[in-house]
């Protein structure tokens, strides 16, 4: 049986980030052996989760805050691969966002959505004095 | 967020140069379209050749300029969008409020 990929990240609350973290991730679906689907649309699509994930943690919970970290953790085997992103903002109801479909002419409010779309489960936890948005994608 | 205008008549085309759109940059595409609109120049057509990635940041700045760019009775269209682009426009449905071209050149005879 294959070992589990561990990546822990904390990286500054600065946006100038968010296109290394979504290269990790697009390095990640592609060093991982055993996915029999399509490894380009995988890697893409967990830069998207990424960048989206920490973006709503810069920019509303930790208000655009420079001095603040943002800290990622993902774990992935062949079967399934989970993100973990951490804030320490006031929290969001995941289920009301889940619902909101944003209108054609809606300037925001998508990015929630791409995740709901992207990934098989995802949920917002509350740990200790962190929230954590937890997303799942099943690679079988 | 480097950007490379030329203007043809009455319309404006902006060129994004950089492979990603995001948190971190659409803001400057979305000031330069208002600063656009400010001088009056309303007809718009952003190539997209060069960007690689868009999210959910890049798409609103894209609809902003839609927005203003209808209410000041122009347009704003698109054109040559990488299939990954073009794949997050058909995601959120935006394929359906945007003019899509395969070419500047099109995007440039429909207006």
């Amino acid at each position: 049986m294959t070992k589990r990929i561990e990546i822990d990240i904390k990286v500054p609350n600065q946006t100038k980030y968010l296109g290394m973290i979504g290269r990790i991730g697009e390095s990640l679906a592609y060093s991982l052996k055993g996915f029999q689907g399509n490894r380009r649309e995988l890697a893409y699509h967990l830069n998207v989760v990424l960048t989206e994930a920490l973006a709503n943690v810069m920019c509303h919970a930790n208000k655009y805050d420079p001095d603040k970290d943002v800290k990622v953790s993902i774990s992935a085997s062949d079967h399934d691969l989970i993100i973990r992103v951490y804030d320490q903002g006031q929290g969001f109801d995941i289920k009301t966002l889940s619902k909101l479909r944003a209108k054609t002419t809606d300037e925001g409010g998508r990015g929630i959505q791409l995740i709901f779309k992207l990934m098989d489960q995802v949920e917002y936890l509350r740990e200790g004095n962190h929230n954590v948005l937890e997303m799942k994608k099943l690679l079988t | 967020m480097q950007l490379n205008m030329t203007e043809q008549g009455d319309i404006v085309q902006i060129s994004v140069q950089e492979e990603r759109m995001d948190a971190h940059n659409s803001g400057d595409l979305k000031e330069q379209m208002l600063q656009l609109f400010d001088e009056g120049k309303c007809n718009l057509i952003v190539d997209l050749s060069a960007v690689r990635f868009i999210d959910s940041s890049g798409l609103g700045a894209l609809v902003s300029g839609f927005k203003n760019a209808s209410a000041r009775e122009g347009n704003l269209k698109l054109c040559c969008l990488q299939p990954q682009v073009r794949s997050m426009f058909e995601l959120t449905r935006l394929h359906r409020v945007f003019e899509i071209f395969t070419t500047n050149e099109e995007a440039t005879s429909s207006f």
